[in-house]
């Protein structure tokens, strides 16, 4: 048996405090039923080193899993969108399991097989959360399996983008193309020894086969591994702008073209070993760069908040699941406890109390009659409601707010003062190219061709391109470890280059799912807040919660009998054979005031005597105060908010007084906000949350979504941001600048040594030797440099704060 | 010199081994996930996945 402390028990399936002592299966204590019988299964099973493996490593399953949740699975159409392959016997399946999180829940995924003979096997990919499932759909269908893994606790994320979406492969193509390079590379370096230390000449044939051997080796790393150089400059050349890839392929051209030349001609060795070089190191630095978070997805759009299909009421007849892009208006749905409302409608039946955390960032449900309007994105928490659909999924007002971009790369131009930077660069070189070629014109016309390529392969802008990948790679490594997760490197430079910084305040700035609790009534002893905590903590209601929290280290055995929980209204019991009710001013019968906001009160009864009220206020994140002064003068603040003015004073004295407030917006307002500054030529980075603040985020130049934890569903952004690392925003901002910095100083470093390489290109003498030392030595000091300076400064900045 | 160039033949030989190797095992998704495998192998002595199988399925 686990005991935490002297008091609590914990739950051997999840750890959670237990409210009671009457689940027990022997002697191991459970905090509900539902974890019970998951124990109890893997028990029967002898799947039990489940637990041996990690503490408490079960999931919490107060929350049952609604019975027909996953009723749709069971139309052939939707199910065809989820599997792979599909035979006579065999399924083939692969499920998105965010609860994945240890190596219990490897352990007990890969033994499926073992809770049912009709899964054949199952395997996880650990860093993407996803399972691959064979099973025999004759003795398990497609729902049965599905909700054999909601029933142990990792109930699969279904999305209407999942259907029919083919997965993203480009990296590993990156990777074939740098085995490739990295393999001609070093053979041809192997080759050209012999030559450069003078060995080759004793033997003029076997010369002869190393050189051919070269330009074997080089063609592959020309035709194949160089593609996506030349992919980017063609793009970038069709929309008439000259990127950094550009001079880099007229230099891989011009280097292969001259070299082949050489070698055919019989005239030298050629320098395919500093051009496979190049585009290794290059495409190193890609790699790096474009490491990207499997697990985390930027690009989600309402479909993949929304649920696949809602149970749609027909006048006649039973209920049918229709799957969400074929509702219409005038189509009554039933919305479960728990479940989302998909479009804008009105309620036609039951009582909806509804939690638009998501939306709005507040957790504290509202209450909605027959008659109202209900919006698209809130939960409902109470019990089955039916609403009538007046919008159509797509048209409803938040879902079209988030789909006002939908094309994100064409609202965000690409801009890099790297590309500016090597546009100049490429510009003097060619003039100093053509002032070698008017040189050596007057004075010895037979070496314009080869001053001139040997300018133009020295010349080349990749030592700007690799620090710049280099540098942004690492930093983006860095601010992953820190909580912060860019979309791409040029996220780095945007957030380098912000002027005006936008807060939304709900959920950002301050900490939704923790509360400040205010208490307001008759003084409440130790034994009467132990009973509150206890009665509080059986309900999942956010109020609870935070009841439940503040009281919570009071935990102790207690009996609670007659639960019963009113959505909507409250939590009412018998602990300690004392009555005890917490909710609304009516469900306990007290008199409320005029201050008290509906929702963000709770009152609390024993033996229906009313002894007061908790109230709650935001609590804001720590480290906001000091925010301001760390950001530094240059940038502007403002704050948008979906709620009342009623904490102005306090958000002025937090952060400052120029910092400009504004309050009531709504999620349309926030957006037309942030264009109107960017018309004013601000460059605007947005931190928020909600989904209301979805369409400020791809409105702005740079959209940061904070989230406590990574693997909750956040909206479209360029970053995701841990809530807990708020607090280290200037860091990161000072982080992103010092990364210029560091392109920059590396990049002159560079042209040193460019300098000295047109010093013999000028004069026609660069030869393959000087070539050969002077691109890997720039090059393994440019990544030293890079590197080293990256990860000093990424620790001065970020270890103190921690 | 022939020894050279059979030395030559050997070498590249074994190189372009190792790079179908290297290929072959990015294709098989070995660099996919680094944490799995490291924790697969310690509850060896019950899971038996059936590995001639997995990788034609995969690809």
């Amino acid at each position: 048996m686990e005991k935490a402390t002297e008091n609590a028990l914990l739950c051997t399936h999840c750890g959670e405090p237990c409210i009671t002592d009457r689940i027990q299966v022997d002697d191991k204590p459970f905090c509900c039923e539902g974890c019970r019988m998951v124990w109890q299964l893997l028990d029967d099973k002898g799947l039990c080193t489940y637990y041996s493996l990690n503490q408490h490593p079960g999931l919490n399953r107060r929350l049952p899993v609604r019975k027909e949740k996953f009723a749709f699975l069971d139309d052939e159409k939707m199910a065809a969108g989820l599997i792979g392959f599909r035979n006579e016997e065999e399924t083939h399946l692969t499920l998105y399991l965010p609860a994945i999180h240890c190596s219990s829940c490897l352990y007990l995924l890969e033994h499926l097989r073992r809770l049912h003979p009709g899964i054949l096997s199952s395997r996880i990919d650990f860093t993407a959360k996803e399972i691959f499932l064979v099973f025999h759909h004759r003795q398990i269908t497609l729902r049965g399996v599905v909700e054999l893994l909601a029933s142990l606790g990792y109930e699969p994320y279904i999305s209407l983008h999942d259907l029919g979406r083919s997965r993203p492969n480009a990296n590993r193509d990156l990777i074939y193309r740098l085995g490739v390079a990295g393999f001609c590379f070093g053979n041809i370096m192997l080759l050209c020894f012999p030559e450069y230390l003078g060995l080759g000449s004793a033997d003029g044939a076997l010369r002869q086969v190393f050189r051919y051997l070269s330009l074997v080796f080089a063609v592959p790393v020309l035709l194949y591994s160089a593609q996506p150089f030349y992919i980017s400059a063609w793009n970038g050349l069709r929309r008439q702008f000259l990127n950094i890839d550009a001079p880099i392929v007229l230099a891989i051209l011009i280097t292969f073209a001259r070299s082949a030349w050489e070698v055919l001609g019989g005239a030298g060795s050629g320098y395919f070993d500093s051009m496979s070089g190049i585009v290794f190191f290059m495409l190193a630095g890609r790699v790096l760069q474009d490491k990207t978070y499997r697990e985390l997805s930027f690009d989600r759009d309402y479909t993949s908040y929304f649920p696949v299909a809602v149970t749609v009421l027909q006048s006649e007849g039973d209920p049918v699941v229709k799957a969400l892009p074929d509702l219409r208006c005038g189509d009554t749905l039933r919305i479960h406890s728990g479940e989302l409302i998909p479009a804008d409608g009105i309620l036609t039946r039951g009582r909806a109390f509804i939690d638009y955390s998501f939306v709005t960032g507040e957790s504290v449900p509202v209450t909605k009659t027959v008659g109202e309007i209900v919006y698209a994105g809130g939960r409902q928490t109470g019990a089955a409601i039916e609403v009538l659909v007046v919008k159509e999924v797509a048209q409803s007002y938040l879902t079209q707010l988030w789909n006002r971009q939908s094309d994100p790369a064409a609202a965000k131009p690409s801009f890099s003062f790297v590309n500016t930077l090597s546009r100049n660069f490429t510009l003097i070189v060619l003039l100093i190219a053509a002032c070698a070629a008017v040189y050596w014109r007057l004075h010895d016309p037979e070496k314009i061709w080869k001053a001139v390529t040997a300018v133009l392969i020295v010349a080349c802008p990749c030592a700007l391109l690799l620090t710049s990948t280099f540098t942004n790679g690492n930093i983006l490594r860095i601010l992953g470890r820190n909580g912060v997760y860019l979309r791409n490197a040029e996220t780095l430079e945007r957030i380098a280059t912000a002027t005006h910084i936008v807060f939304d305040k709900t959920g950002t700035l301050t900490d939704a799912s923790d509360p400040v609790l205010g208490y307001d009534g008759v003084p409440l002893t130790p034994d009467q807040q132990q009973a509150i905590g206890i009665l509080a903590s059986q309900s999942v209601h956010p109020l609870s919660r935070a009841l439940a929290r503040k009281f919570g280290s009071m935990l102790a055995d207690a009996h609670v009998h007659d639960y019963r929980e009113y959505p909507g209204k409250g939590v009412e019991a018998l602990v300690n054979d004392h009555h005890w009710a917490i909710g609304s001013a009516a469900f306990v019968g007290a008199q409320t005031a005029a201050h008290d906001l509906p929702g963000s009160t709770v009152f609390v009864a024993c033996d229906n005597r009313v002894l007061g009220s908790f109230s709650v206020s935001s609590h804001y994140r720590e480290g906001l105060t000091t925010l301001v002064r760390r950001l530094g003068p240059g940038l502007r603040l403002s704050i948008l908010s979906g709620d009342n003015p009623r904490e102005s004073a306090r958000l002025h004295q937090l952060l400052g007084k120029d910092t400009r407030l504004l309050f009531g917006q709504s999620p349309l307002d926030k957006c037309e906000y942030i264009s109107r500054l960017q018309q004013h030529g601000e460059r605007v980075m947005m931190i928020g949350d909600g989904l209301n603040d979805a369409g400020a985020l791809s409105q702005s130049d740079v959209g940061i979504a904070v989230t406590a934890d990574s693997n909750n569903f956040t909206p479209a952004s360029d970053a995701i941001l841990r809530a807990d690392r708020l607090h280290l925003l200037p860091e990161f901002i000072r982080l992103c600048r010092a990364g210029r910095s560091i392109i920059l100083g590396t990049f002159l470093l560079s042209i040193l040594y460019n300098v000295i390489g047109l010093s013999f290109a000028v004069h026609a003498s660069l030869s393959p030797l000087i070539a050969a030392i002077l691109m890997p030595a720039s090059t393994l000091s440019i990544l030293l440099i890079t590197y080293g300076s990256s990860n000093l400064l990424g620790k001065k900045l970020l270890s103190m704060r921690r | 010199m022939s020894v050279i160039i059979l030395l030559l033949i050997a070498s590249l030989s074994v190189a372009l081994l190792f790079l179908g190797a290297f290929l072959w095992s990015v294709k098989n998704r070995q660099f996919d996930d680094d944490y799995s495998p490291s924790r697969r192998i310690l509850f060896d002595d019950e899971l038996s996945i059936d590995d001639d199988k997995m990788p034609e399925i995969l690809n």
